[in-house]
């Protein structure tokens, strides 16, 4: 089985993010940049199913800037065979991204794609769906447990209430929750290994998809502040707030 | 111009959260109909046909939807898009597993995650909550999820909308329903709880969490919510997680407990209206937008807190 995994730099979920001051945006510049931890989980996996001798081969891809080439040495040097960058400065929308991710299925004729449910920055949680939608697959969304069986995986998903186990018909589509794995880090050994691993490169133009942003963002804001509180001294003197000054009790 | 609104139902009652999304449709200017797709689902179309602003109820009923598929569902979706401007369903597990796929079908760039509607601009939240933007769209349809903690659910009435049955799209049979292990729904739904009651790392162990958070939950008739840390280490169930990356609660009231307040888990919480934090760390970032703070230890402060409710 080849398996394919889609991966996004973003900033690092340890930051911070601030809104600009002028409302274009949020303050990028000099913020360190990973791998989207869903993403890492959805590696990982792959390289699990490599190390079970279920997969053949990993191919990661990444639709970004020349960073992002960073991303997919990450990827790499986790365990992923070879990589594929889409290179663009542009902001693509989740809607493109699927787009190029299907002419990188196209030529790359993997039996499962695995990405992760969502990304930290735009927090869409699209890109899985529509690419599984584009190439008409099936779908196993926020994983936490896949099963590979013969022409078919077995997804346990986290659903509202509880878990959901389905069969998927392969080619598949699988995107990675939280509990799907515990991502590994990548060894000395194996960073350097993942320098010499080859990283293809290729334009949304010669992948021949117009990635023309179809949402305008009018401004960007933050939140609106919630004002600290109090310290209490004393569980009665909890109550006796709640149930005066709050009123929710 | 009329919305269509994908009801949220666990195949025998139909999920608040439809009533809410309502309310955020109600914004878009436009007729509402809602369809409800399952099997055996009379009731619960019943029950939509009572909500509030409903001018239709379009029932697919099919085994093919009984388990809420993505494959089948988005089928159904697209096979009624022709007739509708807008595609609306709450940000729930179902809504963000299907939407996305009908918005690529029909070549949309999907709007998630909505908070607020103003006539054809959108806001969503974006970097775990700290950046929210307003968007408008340039295609010529709408899909769009909403988050059902920012709009209140609209009434309901006696006057009911008609109700019509629509045809099955067909089943593409790319992926088969093997089991559903759910909660015994014995506490109110997290996301539409007037109270949440939720636990930390600091609960050290399930048998701690369930012994120290449970009972207050439900001396106060609260739902219960976990950290990602408390779901990860097994102290509570996967769905219990609140935060950027799990579920978003809007409560009258919080209760954090043994939670530090890292960003992903505040993203979940910070539109509850009262937040109270008990930690053990008087720096611990809770304390930055909890209302009332104790400083102090769960273990003595959470059963001291029941008893004296
Ligand atoms: C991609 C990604 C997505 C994430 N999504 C989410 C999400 O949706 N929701 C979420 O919650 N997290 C999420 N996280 C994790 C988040 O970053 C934090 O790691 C997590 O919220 C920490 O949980 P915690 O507060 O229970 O644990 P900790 O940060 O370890 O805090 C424990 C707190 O308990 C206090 N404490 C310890 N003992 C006691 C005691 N006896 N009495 C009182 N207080 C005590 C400590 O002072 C501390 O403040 C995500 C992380 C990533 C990378």
């Amino acid at each position: 089985m080849k398996v394919l995994v889609a991966v996004k730099r973003v900033v690092d979920y340890n930051v911070a993010v601030r809104v600009k001051q002028d409302g274009t945006g949020v303050e990028l510049d000099n913020v360190k940049m990973s791998m989207n931890p869903f993403d890492e989980i959805a590696v990982e996996e792959a390289v699990r199913l490599k190390e079970a001798g279920k997969a053949s081969e990993i191919v990661a891809v990444s639709v970004g800037p020349q960073k992002a080439t960073e991303t997919l040495r990450t990827a790499l040097a986790m365990g992923a065979d070879r990589a594929i960058l889409v290179k663009t400065d542009a902001k693509v929308e989740p809607l493109a991204v699927a787009k190029l991710l299907k002419t990188v299925v196209a030529e790359e004729a993997p039996d499962l794609v695995i990405l992760g449910k969502q990304a930290i920055d735009d927090d869409s949680n699209q890109t899985g769906q529509m690419l599984a939608a584009l190439l008409g697959w099936s779908q196993g969304v926020f994983a936490s447990k896949v099963e590979t069986g013969e022409g078919m995986l077995t997804v346990t998903r986290e659903v509202d209430g509880g878990l959901q186990t389905v069969e998927l018909k392969l080619p598949a589509i699988v995107t990675a929750d939280l509990r799907l794995n515990e991502p590994r880090y990548a060894s000395l050994p194996n960073i350097m290994k993942a320098k010499k691993k080859p990283i293809a490169e290729k334009t949304p133009e010669d992948c021949g998809v117009d990635i023309a942003p179809r949402l305008t963002v009018l401004k960007t804001e933050a939140p609106k502040k919630r004002g600290g509180g109090v310290k209490l001294a004393s569980v009665d003197e909890l109550i006796e707030k709640l149930k005066t000054e709050a009123g929710v009790l | 111009m009329t919305t269509l609104l994908l009801a949220e139902h666990d195949g025998k009652l139909l999920s608040e959260q439809t009533a809410r999304t309502l309310a955020a449709a109600a914004k878009l200017g436009a007729p509402v109909h809602v369809l409800v797709a399952g099997a055996g689902v009379a009731s619960i179309a019943e029950a939509a046909s009572r909500l509030d602003g409903v001018a239709k109820v379009l029932v697919a009923d099919d085994a093919a939807y009984a388990h809420q598929l993505a494959e089948p569902l988005s089928a159904l979706l697209v096979s009624l898009a022709p007739n509708y401007d807008a595609l609306l369903a709450p940000s729930t597990a179902n809504g963000k597993s299907v939407m996305p796929r009908v918005a690529a079908l029909l070549d949309v760039m999907q709007i998630s995650d909505v908070i607020a509607i103003d006539g054809t601009t959108f806001q969503r939240p974006t970097y775990a909550g700290n950046a929210i933007e307003t968007v408008t769209s340039s295609d010529p349809k709408l899909v769009v999820t909403v988050r059902g903690s920012a709009f209140k659910p609209v009434g309901e009435g006696a006057a009911s909308a008609p109700v019509e049955a629509v045809a099955a799209a067909g089943d593409p049979v790319l992926s088969r329903f093997i089991k559903e292990e759910l909660d015994a729904a014995e506490r109110p739904e997290l996301t539409s709880a007037r109270i949440v009651v939720s636990g930390g790392r600091a609960l050290g162990s399930k048998e701690k969490f369930e012994e120290l958070i449970l009972p207050l939950a439900d001396k106060l008739g609260a739902a219960v919510g976990a950290s990602r840390a408390a779901v990860d280490a097994g102290y509570a169930p996967n769905d219990w997680q609140v935060g950027q990356t799990g579920k978003m609660v809007a409560p009258d009231l919080y209760i954090a407990a043994g939670i530090s307040g890292a960003i992903q888990h505040v993203a979940g919480i910070s539109d509850s209206r009262v937040i109270v934090a008990i930690n053990k760390d008087e720096e611990a970032p809770i304390f930055q937008l909890a209302d009332y703070g104790l400083v102090g230890d769960i273990f003595t402060i959470l059963p001291e807190l029941k008893d004296k409710l």
